[in-house]
């Protein structure tokens, strides 16, 4: 089969970036996967798209800091602004509540200061073009500017999302707190996929469902492992075959190191969060823009649906930083520069296996 | 068998030798993994071997973990069409995604859901022509999964899993197991495992490199080949060591420092 192929320019679109024209917020994956963004632009890239639908995401949480609410308010935020419609489970009294607390994006007045700022890095344009050779995929933000309905939109923390997006009809808010069992939590997430079934080819709307904290002390299934396990199991099936993405947070440290396990492997995608100390000089001298830093994220496993082959990333662990007091982004830890008589290399970005002074940074 | 590009694991499992008959005939296989390295890349491997042209084999595959177009896409690209293979009676899927074995409450055992999905087994085993009756794969994805279907009854899996040996004698097929080593390995009493680790005849472990993973190399391959008996003598156990690159149409396979 002989066929050309087809001239690489640097005007090139990268296939991927190419959103679905039918549905706002999903966007083509490699071998028939659609993705959603995770509410977080370095994530997505992060991940190599999002969240591929009919995925189901967990989030190991950090009983020190609660920097899992930050990845979920995102993920939610995102799917209310595209009309994706969202379930929401948590163990707290007012689930509802919660809705409040979901960051609305970032103001025009915003964009408009990052656009001067994309101005003048189009002078540095041609060093930054060297990264296209490396095999980075750089979105391209200038013509996703003026789109409204952005794949991923950046999120002001501080402002809270207008109350018109979360109706009744498009967010469900469910307790698990005062039930017996998850016979309930169930039924709902059940009727919820029914809704998103995927028909071949089609993709109708994509749903989100965010469970925080599935086996947190106050709810009564938390020490039913078996039936934990069962739950996730019959969800992970359900929405295999829809169009939705399933977010799971759990604190690991309640489980067992063998129910841990089962449950790290039934995740199609596995992150965890964790706590920064707040002065820890060692880490300070360790790691550059320490004092910016939130927390930490790890990347344990990358949805591989439809593949045998492993996403291995170059980092599997990034800063959580807030720009600004208001936007969160994730950074590639890099180490502070070392002085010369201790003969270390110097600059290098650090991933959690390899590196020498992984000592501090063990998951 | 001798036209095909044969690999390491190939030459692990005995599949270099002569095709008849199928070298893992009556053979048990447990394929290991952990969260950091997946062993799916084994099984799919496996089904591709078992139903190459020169093979007779017919696999009854059941599923826990994906469904059959996430197998299907990837088969596709190792070069084997399952739709057809279904079509043509050679690939049988039992999709068990949805799979609850009833809780006590009602009234039922979880084992009556494993009882049924044996007695499936055994008449689809039953009800296939003369020929292809002896030449079976029944090939599971994944014991873990199976364990939560039966409500944590690892008993009943036990149970499970001895009836399906019983079918290896019994009809001379081969049974292909995956489990996640890792989910037993901080267990005190880590029975089933054990077990399973003891009734197999060929154990593939995946895991990481000591210093983790990297793009060029995924990961390594334990293949702990237990003595066979075949009419050239008895050969004793083996044990192959080598490292693997998992890529969309193929697996490389390759002794450490070796890679061209």
């Amino acid at each position: 089969m002989a066929t050309t192929k087809p001239r690489l320019s640097s005007f090139s679109r990268n296939l991927s970036a190419v959103s679905s024209s039918q549905t706002p917020g999903v966007k083509c994956g490699p071998n028939g996967t659609m993705f959603v963004s995770s509410g977080i632009a370095d994530l997505d890239k992060i991940l190599g798209g999002g969240f591929p639908l009919g995925s189901l995401v967990m989030v190991m949480e950090d009983a020190e800091a609660p920097h899992h609410m930050l990845l979920l308010r995102n993920f939610m935020s995102q799917g209310l602004v595209h009309g994706q419609p969202l379930l929401y489970a948590s163990p707290s009294k007012d689930p509802r509540g919660f809705l409040g607390t979901l960051p609305s994006p970032a103001s025009l007045k915003h964009d408009k200061s990052r656009d001067r700022e994309s101005e003048q890095e189009k002078g540095l344009r041609i060093a930054w073009q060297y990264k296209k050779y490396m095999g980075e995929n750089q979105p391209n933000f200038d013509s996703h500017r003026d789109n409204k309905q952005d794949y991923c939109n950046e999120f002001d923390l501080r402002k809270p999302l207008e109350r018109h997006y979360f109706t009744r009809q498009r967010v469900n808010c469910v307790g698990i707190q005062d039930s017996k069992n998850l016979a309930a939590l169930q039924e709902h997430c059940a009727s919820f996929l029914a809704q998103h079934q995927r028909n071949d080819g089609s993709c109708a709307l994509a749903g989100r469902i965010a469970i925080q904290s599935l086996c947190a002390p106050q709810c009564e299934h938390s020490n039913m492992d078996w039936e934990m396990l069962s739950f996730i199991k019959s969800l992970k099936g359900m929405v295999r075959s829809s169009n939705a993405v399933v977010v799971i947070t759990f604190p690991p440290s309640l489980l067992s190191l063998s129910s841990t396990k089962r449950w790290q492997h039934m995740a199609d995608t596995l992150l965890s969060v964790a706590a920064i100390p707040d002065e820890d000089k060692e880490l300070a001298k360790l790691l550059s823009g320490y004092q910016d830093m939130v927390g930490l994220l790890n990347v344990h496993k990358v949805a591989r649906l439809n593949t045998q082959v492993p996403f291995i990333l170059e980092a599997t662990t990034f800063s959580i930083k807030l720009q600004k007091r208001r936007f969160l982004v994730l950074e590639c830890l890099n180490q502070a520069p070392v002085d010369g008589s201790s003969g270390s290399s110097y600059g290098t970005s650090g991933s959690c296996s390899g590196s020498s002074k992984a000592g501090t940074l063990d998951f | 068998m001798e036209n095909q590009n044969l690999n390491l694991l190939d030459r692990a499992l005995g599949l270099d030798g002569p095709s008849e008959p199928w070298p893992l005939s009556g053979r048990v296989v447990l394929i290991e993994d952990c969260v950091e390295t997946s062993g799916s890349f084994v099984l799919h491997q496996l089904v591709k071997r078992s139903l190459s042209p020169t093979s007779s084999n017919v696999i009854i595959f059941v599923a826990f973990a994906n469904p059959f177009s996430h197998y299907d896409r990837i088969l596709r690209k190792l070069g084997c069409n399952l739709v057809t293979q279904r079509d043509n009676k050679r690939f049988i899927f039992f999709d068990m995604l949805m799979l609850r074995c009833p809780d006590v409450d009602e009234g039922k055992s979880s084992e009556g859901g494993l009882v049924l999905l044996y007695e499936k087994i055994l008449k689809t085993i039953c009800g296939l022509p003369g020929d292809k009756k002896d030449y079976v794969t029944i090939m599971i994805d994944d014991i873990s999964l199976v364990e939560v279907a039966a409500n944590g009854g690892s008993d009943y899996v036990l149970d499970f899993l001895h009836y399906c040996h019983a079918l290896t004698s019994e009809f001379d097929c081969s049974l292909i197991t995956l489990n996640h080593e890792d989910i037993y390995s901080s267990m005190e009493r880590p029975t089933l495992i054990l077990q399973m680790e003891y009734l197999a005849d060929i154990l593939i472990k995946a895991e990481p490199l000591s210093t983790g993973l990297a793009t060029d190399v995924h990961g390594q391959l334990t293949v702990l080949n237990k003595g066979t008996s075949h009419r050239l003598g008895r050969s004793g156990n083996k044990i192959h060591n080598f490292h693997y690159k998992v890529k969309e149409n193929t697996v490389e396979y390759f002794y450490p420092g070796s890679r061209v």
